[in-house]
């Protein structure tokens, strides 16, 4: 378990996040890509896609068999950090139905630590529509804690009652920058302050530039901010300075 | 030599065309009687092609016509080209000779455009000759019918054969030629070649390589080169550029040289060069001669409008890139005008052969140099020509991608025995060295990835039967393969639609019913913001914006474009013709043939700082503007270039030198920064000899390479090649971006959990030769050990001032991605606080 030690060596002090308001509702957004709210000791990260590399394989496409592994180790790190008494998955945890059931053993093993002492819940995604098999924890479709809603797909619409402090994932939002002739394109946070959706968390997920129409159901244009991804530090912008792919 | 080789029908054949057989199609012919593969080195318009058939065409004319299923039929001869539009030309010029002496002979192509009953007729009742590329043998070969097809095989013909060795392409080939040499094991191979520098290469890869110490080859016919080419460089009274690449001060010379010849060739390095010099051309065009434009992102009706033209007759110029470089007929051209740098002998001498088809007549050409140090390049390219020396790279190592993909294709066309395979492989010039647990290395990653971690035996795509042989877990495995067979992966490229405007006031461009121009490159787009302006199609379009996967331009109402289009030369320099400007630098005698701009030039530098010398390696140092500057003279190409200034930069940091950035291009590298270079240097706080030292390629190498993106892309490619990830197709919806997204992240997985893996050694071979051109850069390490000169000078040096120039222009590399971000968060703090 030296892969844990060295995580925990990261995050010796308290890891600090960018605070932001969602839906009334003052949440924190950690470089890591997961969410974090101090008050409930709850901890949200989004699709995991775990057992993706299996779920190719099966396919006949022998993508490298560590993402699990890999995405693993990066959720320990971050649960070492936070140590949260509460944590949800906010869908697409396994990259298919049959996902969770053929998590190999040490990897079942270690999600099982992780879930030690700790309330955790799955919510379902396209992806993983069931509960995942021999496995703790609470399946829900979608739950709400306070002001705040967790599901899986935000709900296309703008501006409706059902959608404010909605908490999704599903899209892997990604923006891109460009300064002196070049450009940087990172995994991302978007919200307008009543809704968010977070990065995929997973080792080998990809993900889609907001700027693509997919998100204009769901943010008026111009109209939102993003938090990329960076090291040790999330990069704030607003919609207007970000660029499509 | 006997012209009774040839049967009478021939001869009446030559005879009635007021020709005779020239001796070396006749010693080829003899030689292919006694059962030799052979190599036939001959320039341009020497009837390399019809001597390559006509063996076949003689033995199928003893053989006579054989019914469809009886005994000897199948395919007798392979002709196998490099570009499908050659299949096709040479198929066409050899109906001609076949109908006229009404040989009993069917001929046929097949190639990617040919209708998918016509392949399948083709696999039931082959032609004699049939005429395809090497990913249709490729495709040929994964079928369990190859097996019969081609049973009774007599002949290769391979055509450009210099120009197939040294790509993946030329690996996949030998691949296939050992395979077809196991299926009909007579089979004798002809290679038809321009010449080149180490034809023992070539010879080598016709053959059969039973012997792992000796190197077997096959027999050669070599055709002296025909009248010396007359080429001259262009001695313009305008003033000469100090850096660029648009040759835009000699237009007005290039007009006039097309004016005094019937057709010219223009050649040009990059697309965007042609862009620029075609709108020049027409901008002065008054007497408005026919001009064309020819390039590989044209769109195809548009290529195939201008290739009839020219063989018609009916065009006075065609401005073209490599994509007119090989093979096809283009009428009497009789001047061919080499724009830009050659970047290589053997380069030169092959666009110089397209003019004037006849080999007694001297072909003439023109060699435009567009900046000084280009000039240098053309005298030492005209030098080589003189001598007739060449500089054709040597013959590659077999690519470890490339066999993966080969290796699935076996075990589709029948069970794999793998001692047997291994052996076959190993029978081939390219795959010689290969050794057997490289190769099990190879097959474990084509059955289920070759991971370290066994998890996907299961799924494997090869099983081991009890009979010790290895198949295809799935029929439906064989179908994926033929879907990603080849190994040309082409860089993303999105469609270029021509649209209305937004800037004429509306809020969304119109996109429907907006004609085609043709496609770019995405990188390209990537760096551009709606509203700028850029050549394509010989006219300047303004970007609009990005749909799906296409490019949204619309008519500007400009003649300057805004985007400096020049994307850096697509060659690097030849090892060979850098060694040639060195020795010209550092020799003031061999001036006198120089222009007498770079004469001063050059005098001044003399003057002023140090030339620099042929072996060794000149560093200048000066401050300018606040900042100091660092440049070196290593002429080893953009490639190399590129890598030592990024590693430079990376160690200059550690030093403490505070380097800020760098520029690379053919002839120099500059890095700059805060800290006082000179001082640095000179005191010996930091030495030279240490700074370029050869551990440079190792640690600090590695470093770099973990988040290069320049790996990442050649990831891509060897991951696509191999098989891992599948290739993707016209009307998929997976775009190229995505692709790359994936890929990337599939190399960030690998490179930190197996490092070892088959597919990074893949990626690095190719790294080393190609992106990152390691290779020529430890050369250079090694050469210039002991020998670094430094000056130091309180101002720019003339030799620098190119280089200085290209700041700007060319991409400038060194600030780490983080850093970019910070500063263009920055901003937006400033935006907020004004």
């Amino acid at each position: 378990m030296n892969v844990l030690t060295s995580h925990l060596r990261k995050y010796e002090t308290a890891p600090v996040c960018h605070d932001i308001q969602v839906n009334g509702q003052l949440v924190g957004l950690h470089d890591s890509g997961v969410l974090w709210w101090p008050e409930e000791s709850l901890l949200v990260v989004a699709d995991l896609h775990l057992e993706k590399g299996s779920s190719y394989a099966r396919r006949g496409v022998m993508l490298p068999p560590y993402d699990t592994g890999a995405t693993l180790e990066k959720l320990a790190g971050v649960m070492d950090a936070f140590d949260p008494a509460r944590v949800i998955c906010l869908g697409d945890s396994f990259h298919d139905a049959d996902g969770s059931d053929r998590l190999p053993a040490p990897y079942r093993a270690m999600l099982t630590t992780l879930q030690l002492g700790r309330e955790w819940i799955w919510v379902t995604g396209n992806h993983d529509p069931v509960a995942p098999v021999r496995l703790c924890g609470e399946t829900v479709d979608e739950i709400a804690v306070g002001p705040l809603k967790f599901r899986h797909e935000p709900v296309e619409e703008i501006g409706t009652k059902g959608t404010a402090g909605e908490i999704c994932g599903h899209l892997h939002p990604v923006a891109r920058v460009r300064r002196f002739g070049r450009s940087i394109r990172r995994s991302c946070f978007i919200t307008d302050g009543t809704r968010l959706v977070l990065p995929a968390f997973g080792a080998l997920t990809g993900g889609l530039n907001v700027a693509d129409r997919a998100y204009s159901t769901l943010f008026t244009r111009r109209q939102f901010s993003v938090f990329m991804l960076g090291n040790d530090r999330l990069y704030p912008f607003t919609a207007s300075r970000l660029v499509g792919d | 030599m006997d012209a009774a080789l040839l049967p009478n029908r021939f001869q009446s054949w030559f005879a009635s065309r007021g020709w005779a057989a020239r001796p070396h199609q006749l010693q080829l012919i003899d030689h292919l009687a006694q059962g030799h593969s052979t190599l036939l080195i001959a320039p341009t318009g020497a009837g390399k092609t019809l001597a390559g058939f006509l063996p076949s065409l003689v033995e199928l004319d003893l053989r006579g016509k054989v019914k469809p299923g009886q005994a000897g039929g199948g395919v007798h001869t392979l002709y196998i080209s490099p570009l499908k539009a050659l299949a096709v030309d040479i198929a066409r010029n050899l109906e001609a000779p076949v109908n006229e002496m009404g040989l009993p002979i069917k001929l046929e192509t097949r190639t990617g455009d040919t209708p998918s009953h016509k392949r399948q007729r083709q696999k039931l009742n082959p032609p004699d000759i049939l005429l395809t590329t090497p990913e249709q043998i490729a495709l040929l070969l994964s079928d369990p019918i190859s097996a019969r097809l081609f049973a009774s095989l007599k002949t290769v013909i391979l055509d450009e054969l210099h120009a197939l060795v040294t790509s993946k392409r030329g690996d996949l080939l030998s691949l296939g030629l050992a395979r077809l040499r196991r299926i009909a094991p007579k089979l004798r191979t002809i290679g038809l070649s321009a010449t080149v520098a180490k034809p023992d290469d070539l010879r080598a890869y016709l053959v059969d390589q039973p012997d792992v110490n000796r190197r077997a080859l096959s027999h050669v016919v070599e055709v002296s080169g025909g009248a010396m080419p007359e080429i001259s460089i262009l001695d313009s009274d305008q003033r000469l550029p100090w850096s660029g690449h648009s040759s835009r001060y000699a237009i007005g010379d290039i007009y006039e040289l097309i004016k005094a010849h019937n057709v010219s060739l223009l050649f040009v390095n990059t697309r965007s060069q042609a862009e620029m010099v075609f709108q020049e051309l027409w901008r002065i065009n008054e007497d408005t001669l026919p001009i064309a434009l020819h390039h590989g992102s044209l769109d195809v009706g548009q290529r195939r409008k201008v290739e009839a033209a020219m063989s018609s007759g009916a065009l006075r110029a065609v401005v073209a890139t490599s994509s007119l470089d090989m093979g096809i007929d283009w009428g009497d051209i009789d001047l061919v005008v080499n724009i830009g740098a050659p970047k290589g002998a053997s380069r030169l001498a092959q666009r110089i052969g397209r003019a004037n088809h006849r080999m007694d007549e001297p072909s003439k050409a023109v060699l435009i140099p567009s900046n000084r140090f280009e000039v240098l390049e053309c005298q030492a390219a005209l030098a080589a020509s003189k001598r007739g020396d060449q500089d054709t790279p040597p013959l590659r190592k077999g690519a470890l991608d490339v066999l993966a993909q080969h290796v699935m294709g076996l075990a589709c066309a029948e069970p794999l025995d793998l001692t047997a395979t291994f052996d076959e492989i190993r029978s081939s010039e390219t795959y010689r060295y290969l050794d057997w647990e490289t190769f099990e290395r190879v097959v474990d990653f084509v059955a289920t990835g070759g991971y370290a971690l066994k998890s996907y035996d299961q799924y494997a795509k090869l099983k081991k039967g009890k009979d010790g042989l290895w198949r295809i877990s799935h029929p439906k495995l064989a179908q994926q393969y033929r879907l990603n067979v080849g190994t040309i992966v082409e860089a993303p490229k999105l469609k270029v639609r021509l649209v209305r405007s937004k800037a004429d006031g509306r809020r969304t461009p119109v996109g429907r019913g907006g004609r085609i121009l043709g496609e770019i490159e995405e990188y390209f787009v990537d760096q551009m913001v709606p509203g700028d302006t850029f050549l394509f199609g010989g006219e300047v379009v303004r970007f609009e914006a990005i749909r799906e996967n296409e490019t949204y331009v619309s008519r500007a109402k400009t003649d300057n474009p805004m985007i400096p289009s020049y994307m850096g030369g697509k060659f690097p320099l030849s090892t060979y013709l850098a060694d040639g400007v060195r020795a010209m630098l550092a020799n003031p005698k061999s001036w006198k043939h120089l222009p007498i701009q770079v004469r001063e030039w050059l005098e001044i530098q003399k003057a002023k700082s140090v030339l620099p010398a042929r072996d060794g390696l000149l560093v200048e140092t000066f401050p300018r503007s606040n900042k100091h500057y660092m440049v070196c003279y290593p002429f080893e190409g953009r490639l190399a270039h590129q890598t030592l200034g990024m590693l430079l930069t990376k160690r200059l940091e550690r030093l403490g030198a505070r380097p800020m950035g760098f520029v690379a291009n053919d002839y120099a590298l500059s890095v700059w920064g805060l800290g006082d270079l000179s001082l640095l240097f000179s005191s010996g706080r930091i030495s030279l000899d240490a700074l370029f030292e050869e551990d440079i390629l190792g640690d600090d190498l590695d470093a770099w390479l973990a988040d290069s993106s320049l790996m990442k892309r050649t990831f891509r490619n060897c991951a696509v090649i191999a098989g891992l990830i599948e290739r993707r197709h016209p009307g998929q919806e997976k775009t190229g971006r995505q692709v790359t997204v994936s890929s990337d992240l599939i190399y960030d997985v690998l490179r930190m959990h197996e490092p070892d893996h088959i597919l990074l050694k893949a990626t690095w071979a190719d790294a080393a030769e190609g992106l990152l051109d390691i290779s020529r850069l430890g050369e250079l390490l090694a050469r210039v050990r002991g020998r670094i000169t430094h000056s130091v000078l309180t101002r720019v040096s003339p030799l620098a001032v190119p280089i200085l120039l290209e700041i700007g222009k060319e991409p400038v590399y060194g600030e780490a991605m983080d850093s970019l971000l910070e500063d263009a968060a920055e901003d937006l703090v400033q935006e907020a606080m004004a």
